[in-house]
């Protein structure tokens, strides 16, 4: 599962324009939280996780848990990008019957391991996988990407206290610190402090990176697998732009929820390379 | 002397007898003293999980769970279980996962805590998921039979047990006892009282009061709530021509709204439903309680006049 950083970075510009594509089709979805985390997904996907894509429920496959589970055309783009679904399925996105659904759902799409769209379930649910797998004595793991308005929800904070209190080191969090809600910036609707002490309080290990530079995304997710810790849960803080890759989206909160236009759509393209100005 | 338990008693050792399967693990919020999963946790601490008091982790850990192949059994009070029941339908009933939710100390029954503790909404909001089966018994043995049948259902389940001690009923009659069929417990042809939980020891009151008067009552214990048992109540419309439902639990949305819900669109008979009026506790003893509220054997031996008069 090795790839160069050029590769990862190919895969990842693939997959923007699999994001910005699925946005537009449906005049509706979430692109500003699927720029920001597809760097995080697509080196992820395409160097730790232990998956078949030929092969969707092999049981012993490492859990990935998109708890943000709005941001799912970014999860689409990757799950096409590995083979689990085609690039024909894409245009289901949201689409009645589509494998594509406006939320990630497990019943729905081969690769998705859990049905998000509710806010602050993904980690608990990652937390039930991880406790399966130390039950199992099995060596897979469990993935969780989470957002940074989805700390609000007090959920979350049940989870991470209980996962550290089980000393789950099989549990791996990514935080997609985009700092952009659904109405503004997060620190307008609730400020955050210390995002990092907050999770060493609870008993995590931490670990701050920029969430769009692969170079420290691999050193990250180095990170989250070092055997050192691997004794209890560890979370990766990536620091990342909501709508990243795309100019007018970049940290513009009115593109957490909201497709482009056709010119707008044209200008995405060409910023990514597909087409020319 | 009839033997006196309580269903929570019957959970937990069920949890204990369905053990021998590994895949069996239970899940706990700070109350396992209480709903009794104690009993699995002091054999089985490797497959106890701690939530502490999270009740919304808990259900979603169970999600988890129950996605990688096991059977997670997790309990709270019944009040508790509702601070999760987002998670329960997003997380839970959604994507059918098969986590059994326990709500102990359900309804007035429940006594001295008071209202904050007495859940008369349970059955009614757990009633309205898609997938979720709803469940709750009336003594300890058919909590126990109706427990050890979850791991074969295939799909999430809530089911209510009680603080309290009540008559046991079917010592021996273990058989009787399946998931989704209500069990005749007295039969008559004047009318039928369909009763789930505390109250149907205290419908089987409300019955011999009547006999007395020369009444005849069906008593059935219909200890699932969803699926109803149709093909019963059918067949108690056929019989008796008037219905009675009692339950400790708000009289919107349990028992007695499951069966209205089915007769009016098969078998028509008059349905008087005796539950809490649509209002909350008070601290009292579990007896006092079913006064206060209304929905003690006299009270529905009163429903079931009224029904009869109806015909």
């Amino acid at each position: 599962m090795t790839k160069t950083i050029t590769e990862l970075e190919e895969i990842a510009r693939k997959c923007r324009v699999e994001i910005v594509k699925m946005v537009h089709r449906a005049q509706a979805g979430h692109p500003g939280g699927s720029l920001s985390e597809i760097d995080l997904l697509s080196a992820l996907y395409a160097t730790r996780m232990r998956v078949r894509p030929s092969e969707p429920d092999w049981f012993d496959r490492d859990r990935f848990i998109l708890s943000k589970g709005h941001a799912s055309p970014g999860m689409y783009a990757i799950l096409a990008e590995m083979g689990f679904i085609s690039h024909e399925d894409l245009k289901s996105y949201r689409v009645l019957g589509g494998v594509c659904q406006g939320h990630v759902d497990m019943k729905w799409c081969p690769g998705v391991d859990f049905s998000a769209g509710s806010l602050g379930m993904g980690l608990s649910f990652g937390m039930g996988c991880a406790s399966a797998a130390r039950l199992d004595k099995s060596e897979r793991r469990a993935f969780v990407m989470i957002g940074d308005g989805e700390m609000q929800e007090g959920s979350v904070w049940e989870a991470a206290m209980a996962a550290a209190h089980h000393e789950l080191g099989n549990l791996k969090v990514i935080l997609d610190r985009n700092r952009i809600q659904n109405d503004d910036f997060c620190e307008e609707q609730m400020r955050m402090f210390d995002i990092a002490a907050k999770w060493k309080a609870f008993g995590w290990n931490v670990k701050e990176i920029n969430g769009h530079d692969m170079n420290e995304i691999m050193e990250g997710l180095d990170f989250l697998e070092a055997p050192e810790n691997c004794h209890g849960p560890s979370i990766l803080i990536a620091h990342t732009i909501k709508g990243g890759g795309i100019s007018y989206m970049e940290n513009n909160p009115s593109f957490h929820g909201a497709a482009p236009n056709d010119e707008q759509f044209h200008q995405a393209m060409v910023e990514l390379g597909e087409v020319k100005a | 002397m009839t033997r006196m338990a309580a269903t929570r008693d019957g959970y937990g050792q069920a949890l204990l007898d369905l053990a021998d399967n590994d895949k069996i693990v239970v899940l706990e919020a700070d109350l396992g003293k209480s709903t009794k999963s104690l009993h699995f946790r002091k054999e089985y601490p490797d497959r106890t999980i701690s939530c502490g008091i999270g009740e919304q982790n808990m259900l979603l850990v169970g999600a988890g769970l129950a996605a990688s192949g096991y059977i997670p059994f997790a309990s709270t009070f019944a009040i508790f279980t509702e601070r999760a029941f987002e998670q329960m339908r997003n997380g839970v009933a959604r994507p059918n996962l098969a986590v059994h939710l326990c709500g102990s100390h359900g309804g007035t029954h429940t006594g001295t805590d008071g209202s904050s503790a007495q859940s008369i909404e349970d059955l009614a909001v757990f009633r309205t998921l898609p997938n979720v089966v709803v469940m709750h018994p009336c003594d300890d043995v058919s909590t126990r039979e109706l427990t050890m049948q979850l791991p074969d259902l295939g799909k999430p389940s809530y089911m209510r047990t009680a603080r309290n001690k009540t008559p046991v009923l079917y010592d021996g009659r273990e058989d009787e006892i399946k998931i989704g069929r209500g069990v005749v417990l007295r039969e008559g042809y004047d009318v039928a009282i369909i009763a789930c939980g505390v109250l149907v020891s205290e419908s089987l009151k409300a019955a011999e009061s009547l006999a007395e008067e020369g009444i005849n009552a069906t008593v059935v214990d219909m200890h699932t709530l969803k699926p109803i048992d149709g093909e019963l109540i059918d067949s108690l419309v056929a019989q008796c021509g008037a219905l009675v439902t009692a339950e400790d639990h708000n009289v919107i949305g349990g028992l007695g709204s499951a069966v209205a819900e089915y007769i009016v669109s098969n078998s028509y008979a008059p349905l008087e439903m005796v539950g809490v009026p649509d209002r909350f506790g008070e601290s009292g003893q579990a007896d006092e309680m079913l006064e206060v509220m209304g929905i003690s054997a006299p009270y529905i031996a009163r429903a079931a006049k009224e029904a009869i008069s109806r015909k």
